[in-house]
């Protein structure tokens, strides 16, 4: 060896690799499992099963997807766009329309007396149905009980619904039930 | 020219590898903390649908997930072009679905067993009826907590 290598000073080494560690940590996205939380309904057994004759008409919002995608809401046509508004409206009835569904008077915390629908979203959907525009209706639904709770905590509490503590979540999930039922699957003549 | 030449006159040091353990433990700690493991190999081709109403999948190993879709190009030969439903490695029919389910549970621990979900992860383009079957299956087997798979939507 002619001469000495000076040593490469190493002081910066940590500042290099935090430099890299808090890159990678910023720029990696985690792919994070997320989806529609839904809950199914017990199972009954088909010879047990009653016909919900019980359940008045005007409280029940019934959504039907067919086969080619296509929305049928109350027996009308309706596009995909106009399906939360209707839902809302169904959901919140804030004129007591006759059509719309009955109200029942409920003891909610913060909330003292108020009027709680006894609405029903009932979504029924063909075999043939494309599984995306199911859970496309099935947002908007959902979305739809979300702005009515969104609007009522800001209401409220003026605050959003995330941001209010769990008591008052309950008691806004109260006063709007989240009530979307998937049908029984069963024979709907035609299609 | 000459400039450059002057300073390659001198032997060449050689680079230190003192630091080169740290960065690769550097890279190793990284990659061991933020690769999430998927457990099982997708036989199913899965588009996900879009939605904007999402709820958060919480504690992973409390979650077991049912794949439906088109089988994948590979496998097409064996199974046909029909959406099949798949449960951890193999492809399965609608009747394996209780035993999996009851197998699933088997595997955690007693408390853990009401907090399970199932996340139900279907290609986009499936038929409901399929779907439907699922769930009929899995309400049989009271496994009632289930998550739609979706992706988030960007708002227009």
């Amino acid at each position: 060896m002619s001469k000495k290598i000076p040593e490469i000073p190493s002081a910066s080494l940590a500042d290099i690799a935090f430099m890299l560690l808090i890159f990678f940590l910023v720029t990696t996205t985690m792919d994070v499992d997320s989806g529609l939380e839904r809950k199914l309904p017990q199972w009954v057994p088909p010879e047990e099963l009653q016909d919900d004759q019980q359940i008045k008409e005007r409280n029940v919002f019934v959504v039907l997807v067919n086969r080619n995608n296509e929305l049928l809401v109350e027996n009308e046509y309706e596009s995909l766009d106009n399906l939360r508004e209707r839902a809302k409206e169904f959901m919140a009835n804030p004129y007591d329309d006759e059509t719309l569904p009955e109200k029942e008077p409920q003891e909610v915390q913060f909330f003292g007396e108020v009027m709680i629908t006894k609405g029903v979203i009932s979504l029924r959907n063909d075999l043939d149905t494309r599984y995306g525009m199911y859970i496309a209706v099935q947002n908007e639904l959902v979305a739809a009980i979300n702005e009515l709770r969104e609007e009522l905590a800001r209401q409220e509490f003026g605050k959003s619904y995330g941001d209010l503590d769990k008591d008052q979540q309950d008691a806004i999930r109260e006063v709007y039930p989240s009530r979307i039922s998937e049908a029984e699957p069963k024979k709907v003549g035609g299609s | 020219m000459s400039k450059f030449r002057k300073k390659g006159g001198k032997e060449l040091p050689p680079i230190s590898t003192a630091s080169l353990p740290d960065i690769v433990f550097m890279l190793l700690f990284f990659f061991m903390v933020s690769t999430t493991m998927r457990e099982v190999t997708f036989m199913v081709e899965i588009k996900l649908p879009t939605a904007t109403e999402l709820t958060k999948l919480e504690k992973k190993s409390l979650v077991s997930y049912i794949y439906v879709g088109e089988p994948l190009a590979q496998y097409q030969r064996t199974f046909g072009v029909s959406s099949r439903i798949q449960l951890n490695d193999q492809f399965a029919n609608i009747g394996d679905i209780q035993d999996y389910v009851i197998a699933e549970r088997e595997a955690r621990s007693e408390e853990e067993r009401p907090h399970m979900k199932t996340s139900l992860k279907v290609d986009e383009n499936t038929k409901m009826g399929i779907v439907t079957d699922i769930k009929q299956e899995l309400r049989k087997s009271a496994a009632l907590s289930i998550n739609y798979s979706s992706r988030q939507r960007v708002e227009r």
